[in-house]
């Protein structure tokens, strides 16, 4: 008899997403600990590693570099443990995550518009002029339906308290939620009992809810709005994902140098001649998007594509300019804008915050470099980051030389205790930490796809899910606290 | 469909195919030399011409062994069609059109490749069992066409790739036959030898046709051979059978986009397989023996390829095309994604 994956499974003063501090599951979990404890732990591995095949063979990966110019397919490291959610804790994560979306969707309408946030002196109005990814282009245009963030993924993590907090919000092209489909079709394989026997919230609408909200957004008076889906092409890192999301929504995949304007609208080039686009999805940066207006030397994009936008000939989602919206110092001031947009208090927190931009907060930050991590305003993937506690003296020093430089750009929070969930290793469990990318969609209405993308760190006590940098991912069961059977 | 949809579909096709027959040339070669007489070279020499890349095997080999040549035509990254390349560059269009394509067939496309690049690391264990590998090639060349009839709408989109199908095995057809009919034709005199119905059957083999030969002619003889692999209407690997299920694609798919109106004779796909089916229609064996057999091949290699031509300028080239390769590094530079 072989022994449960679960012995001396130890929490480790984390919070744990299936066990308490006495190491007892929690109610929500108590019946997957039982059915996976009853199971061997060598049966775990086959199916883990059917998982991961059956990845690889259907071409479910990412592309990174080979250092020679070349590039390589992946597949994005897949741990067969669920990550679990409990009902009622997710009602409120959503509550709380639909009221962060319409703060942070009015903040945009107004500072492309009549920046009253900015006049009345809520936000410095320098800190979001002179972002990055502010598009003075934007100014004064008012996009379909006036929505700017139709899609969403934000990232919450778990303290050590137990409790949830928002650490960034992704509006540009947040991508990952392919996996979560994927993830989720691999495990009902590997468990399906587990499927009949719990109440598990199904995410496979996500594509019929995004094209929804995409066919909301058309321009008006089309019967049948075509929508398409804009990728960098084959060798972007996230273009399984761009393909799988056409292919579920029934849209065309298509690159910068299939579309063309031509007399006032968007096109793109078929065997039988032009043919009018009239919702675009894109994939890609503001800046790559129009060489007449953005970067000359873009390939990727449309040229004369922005004004087609702007006079409403076609939508674009997300529209171009939401970036700074999630700019991580702008980021500081979404529970400022819940309560000033919609006069409510925030239901989510947000991680304590300092910006390098207010020089009290400046000379905290560089006094405790050794215990904050700090974080460039606008970089993803989790590059250019200074975690303090496993830091060196250099790069201490570096960091400071970089904050004094450009205060503006630099910010710095506590290093929080990500919660864990158990992961294989080897043929028994042991905490990894973990944090939650929900997604959510803003048509007519706003959807959350239950749960979301749990990435996990598999390193072992390393605090950094990226995919790029040895994370990987587990399915996200959102389930009701079980009764004691 | 997008332009560049059909490009992609049709190269899927015409690369899968392509790898395909090598698979199949290879197979009947390995199994011909189990009883032949004779040397090495002389054995393996015409595979390596059937392709098209001697000049490329001699600089890299010199001559020609069994194993030199099996390693030229399958693995070698450096043959722009070993079977390896092949089937890269047709999982390579494949993963360009997944959405338009379907899962199944992206699988079985991507299983494919995942086989011969695996093989290519180790090819001596690969080749250990060349029935079984080759084989297991050209079975699944064969299923991701079942999958893409019974999974894949027949409409334009199955055009193109059938169209990329059909228009390169009529190519491979035509040089298979150039190929072995070069090295056989010596031994023609003493027709009737046991060993040169042999080489007859083996050539009938590559491309799948023996036994659908003998019920036609029954005997091997080297005229009807030729007859059978031009100009048979319905054996699904003859040349005339290719380019006149070619023809039917090509008008269901009808019209083009148009910007080519001012040239559209000569760049009408449509008119150029009808013109070519027509000619077929009314040539006999004889005829093709006195215009001389290569050369008559060469015509039709030619005039495939026109055919390929005129379809570019038809459904594609109205809009520039950039190079792939270039856009590549500003795709990887762009590819900044919220990860």
């Amino acid at each position: 008899m072989e022994q449960s994956i679960f012995k001396n499974y130890k929490p480790q003063g984390f919070y744990d997403e299936y066990f308490d501090g006495e190491a007892s599951p929690r109610p929500a979990a108590k019946s997957l600990v039982d059915a996976l404890s009853g199971l061997p732990a060598s049966e775990l591995l086959n199916r883990q590693a059917a998982a991961e095949k059956s990845f690889l063979n259907s071409g479910i990966t990412f592309t990174v570099g080979d250092g020679q110019g070349g590039a390589l397919d992946r597949i994005f490291p897949f741990d067969i443990i669920p990550r679990l959610v409990e009902q009622s804790e997710w009602t409120r994560l959503e509550k709380g995550l639909k009221q962060r979306i319409r703060a942070l969707n009015e903040f945009l309408k107004d500072i492309y518009g009549d920046q009253q946030i900015l006049k009345d002196r809520v936000i410095p109005s320098d800190i979001v002029l002179s972002g990055k990814h502010y598009r003075k282009e934007c100014v004064g245009f008012y996009p379909p339906q006036g929505i700017w963030c139709h899609v969403t993924g934000t990232d919450l993590v778990r303290h050590a308290d137990g409790s949830y907090y928002v650490l960034e919000d992704n509006l540009r092209c947040p991508s990952g939620v392919s996996y979560v489909l994927e993830n989720r079709a691999v495990v009902k394989k590997a468990f399906p009992t587990f499927f009949k026997n719990y109440a598990i919230e199904p995410v496979e609408s996500y594509p019929e809810e995004l094209l929804a909200a995409l066919r909301f957004i058309a321009p008006q008076g089309r019967a049948h709005p075509r929508v398409v889906v804009l990728t960098p092409g084959v060798h972007n890192s996230a273009y399984f994902e761009h393909s799988f999301l056409a292919q579920r929504m029934g849209a065309e995949l298509v690159e910068g140098r299939d579309l063309l304007v031509e007399n006032g609208y968007v096109h793109m080039k078929t065997t039988r001649g032009l043919e009018r686009v009239d919702v675009i999805y894109r994939r890609v940066d503001d800046v790559f998007l129009d060489p007449s207006v953005f970067r000359k030397d873009s390939t990727l994009g449309v040229a004369g594509l922005m004004e087609v936008y702007r006079a409403g000939r076609v939508a674009i989602a997300n529209a171009p300019g939401t970036g700074i919206a999630d700019d991580k110092v702008v980021y500081k001031f979404v529970p400022e804008m819940i309560r000033y947009y919609l006069s409510e208090e925030p239901i989510l927190k947000n991680v304590p915050t300092y910006l390098c931009y207010y020089d009290k907060e400046r000379d905290y930050v560089l006094d405790h470099l050794e215990e904050l991590v700090v974080k460039p305003a606008n970089e993803a993937g989790g590059y250019g980051m200074l975690i303090g506690p496993a830091s060196t003296e250099a790069e201490r020093k570096k960091f400071a030389a970089l904050i004094k430089k450009s205060p503006r750009d630099y910010l710095a929070q506590p290093t929080l205790a990500l919660s864990r969930v158990p992961t294989l290793v080897g043929k028994h469990c042991e905490g990894r930490h973990v944090d939650l990318r929900p997604y959510i969609v803003y048509g007519r209405n706003i959807y959350v796809m239950p749960g979301g993308l749990t990435r996990v760190a598999l390193k072992r006590g390393s605090l950094v899910v990226n995919s790029s940098q040895g994370g990987g991912s587990k399915d996200t069961w959102v389930v009701r606290r079980q009764e004691a059977s | 469909m997008l332009s560049r949809v059909a490009d992609s579909i049709y190269w899927m096709q015409r690369y899968r195919e392509r790898a395909e027959n090598i698979a199949r040339l290879i197979d009947v070669n390995l199994f011909l030399n189990i009883d032949a007489p004779g040397d090495e070279r002389q054995q393996w020499h015409p595979s390596v011409v059937t392709t098209g890349d001697y000049d490329l095997f001699e600089k890299l080999y010199g001559k020609p062994t069994e194993a030199n040549v099996l390693q030229f035509l399958t693995f070698d990254v450096r043959n722009p069609n070993s079977i390896l390349n092949c089937v890269s560059l047709s999982r390579e269009n494949a993963r360009s059109i997944r959405e338009t394509i379907t899962s199944e067939m992206w699988h079985e496309i991507n299983l494919l490749y995942l086989h011969v690049k695996d093989a290519a690391a180790a090819p001596k264990k690969a080749l250990k069992h060349p029935f079984e590998f080759y084989a297991h090639i050209r079975r699944s060349c064969q299923l991701f066409t079942g999958i893409m009839d019974t999974t894949l709408s027949h409409d334009e989109v199955w055009h193109f790739g059938r169209l990329g199908n059909l228009l390169e095995r009529a190519d491979q057809s035509s040089r298979i036959l150039d190929a072995k009919y070069y090295i056989l034709l010596p031994s023609v005199e003493h027709v009737g030898s046991p060993y040169d119905d042999i080489l007859w059957a083996a050539l009938l083999k590559s491309v799948s046709g023996l036994e659908m030969y003998r019920r036609s002619w029954h005997e091997i003889r080297h005229s009807h051979v030729v007859d059978f692999i031009i100009l048979h209407r319905d054996f699904p690997r003859s040349v005339h059978s290719c380019l006149r299920r070619a023809e039917d694609s090509l008008r269901v798919l009808g019209g083009t986009c148009g910007a080519d109106a001012s040239d559209t004779v000569s760049h009408d796909p449509l008119r150029l397989v009808q013109k070519m089916c027509g000619e077929l229609e009314e040539t006999n064996v004889y005829d093709i023996v006195k215009f001389g057999l290569h050369e008559f091949l060469d015509q039709i290699q030619t005039k495939i390829s026109e055919i390929s031509q005129s379809m570019y300028h038809a459904y594609l080239s109205p809009y520039p095309k950039n190079s792939r390769s270039a856009l590549a590094a500003e795709v990887v530079r762009a590819g900044q994604e919220q990860s």
